[in-house]
């Protein structure tokens, strides 16, 4: 592998990207309120609880984000991949969830 | 580029883009028939070339039954049938974009087919990888096909990689791909942190520019992300020119220099 390290250093990583990435949390703490809020009016699970396949998954991977160990967005797409082997009988749909059902 | 307007033909120009290589794909619906294809072949073989040759962008494409519409086995052999009548216009460079898509069995038999083609043809392939949660497993599946035909994987891009499959197609010798997308699939700033722990051999990026949301200013504006991180000017030309002009020009059709 040639080497292409980042050339930015930790506080200006954190200088650059900051504020862009503050929102995207923001933008999630807001998705899970409004999951909630609906869960409340349907009378269904919120999401800690959730049986939704997407919802568990996405909290799933954000415990993952903050154990502190390195390739964590390598880590999050495997936690939401197909980890089977054999072809499916047929292609039911075109499109994709975004994520298997956790175990 | 079938699904946009001649404006970002122009754009791209302005952006610096001297050349673009189109993959056959699929519409957005199935098409009726194999006859619809041989229109679609048309148009990428005659009629974008010469929208792009406006802006002085040399225009190239690659061939195939795409695999979201794989699964009806007959109208796939119907196309795949045709395609040879198309291989020697002069912007083909080879069969695409290829692969799996729900990682099904009549995909996996479409793609052993086309994988065939290629093979007896010496033609290079361009390989489209599953989306989301199927594309770990796909990326396997097309990679052990393409394989157990014996064709060089240095005459193959596998495209979309992302973190989590990078590795291992680089590890089996292929090329990597990655096509950058505003924010549901890799981004500037992913591919920028890709290059970063990977490494820039055999790898490329380019520009999503379908129906869908995408934006074919994507490779100019990882540019600017590896630029503004300070990475030097050498290695941006290397992934957005110099490694995309020493794979295709396998071909012995790509001549941009």
């Amino acid at each position: 592998m040639d080497d292409m390290a980042t050339p930015l250093r930790s506080n200006e990583v954190v200088d650059q990207y900051f504020l862009e990435h503050r929102a995207k949390v923001l933008d999630i703490a807001a998705f899970l309120d409004r999951f909630d809020r609906a869960a409340i009016v349907d009378g269904v699970a919120p999401s800690a609880t959730t049986n939704d396949v997407r919802v568990r998954a996405l909290c799933a991977a954000l415990d993952l984000l903050r154990d502190g160990q390195p390739e964590r967005a390598r880590r999050a797409l495997e936690l939401w991949s197909d980890h089977s082997t054999d072809p499916v009988a047929k292609a039911g749909m075109k499109g994709a969830i975004g994520a298997v059902p956790l175990p | 580029m079938v699904s946009r307007t001649t404006d970002d033909y122009q754009r791209m120009a302005l952006a610096g883009c001297v050349a673009i290589t189109e993959p056959a794909f699929w519409a957005g619906y199935d098409r009726s028939c194999a006859q619809g294809f041989m229109d679609y072949f048309r148009q990428l073989t005659d009629t974008e070339p010469k929208r792009a040759a406006q802006f002085g962008i040399q225009h190239h494409t690659w061939l195939c039954i795409n695999p979201k519409e794989s699964e009806d086995i007959g109208l796939a052999r119907e196309v795949l049938a045709e395609i040879p009548n198309f291989l020697d216009r002069p912007n083909v460079l080879g069969i695409g974009e290829i692969g799996l898509n729900k990682n099904s069995r009549n995909e996996l038999i479409v793609l052993e087919e086309h994988i065939a083609l290629a093979k007896s043809r010496d033609l290079l392939i361009l390989v489209h990888t599953p989306h989301l949660e199927d594309k770990m497993k796909g990326t396997r599946m097309i990679m052990d096909a393409i394989k157990d035909h014996g064709v060089d994987p240095g005459r193959v891009l596998i495209d979309h990689v992302e973190e989590h499959t990078v590795r291992q197609v680089l590890d089996r010798g292929f090329w990597a791909g990655m096509t950058l997308y505003p924010d549901t699939k890799c981004t500037p700033q992913r591919a920028t942190d890709i290059f970063e722990m990977h490494g820039t051999e055999r790898m490329w990026i380019n520009s999503a520019a379908d129906w869908g949301i995408s934006d074919p200013l994507a490779v100019p504006k990882c540019r600017d992300e590896m630029r503004r991180r300070g990475h030097l000017d050498s290695i941006i030309r290397k992934v957005s020119f110099d490694n995309p002009q020493k794979f295709l020009s396998q071909s012995g059709r790509f001549r941009v220099k």
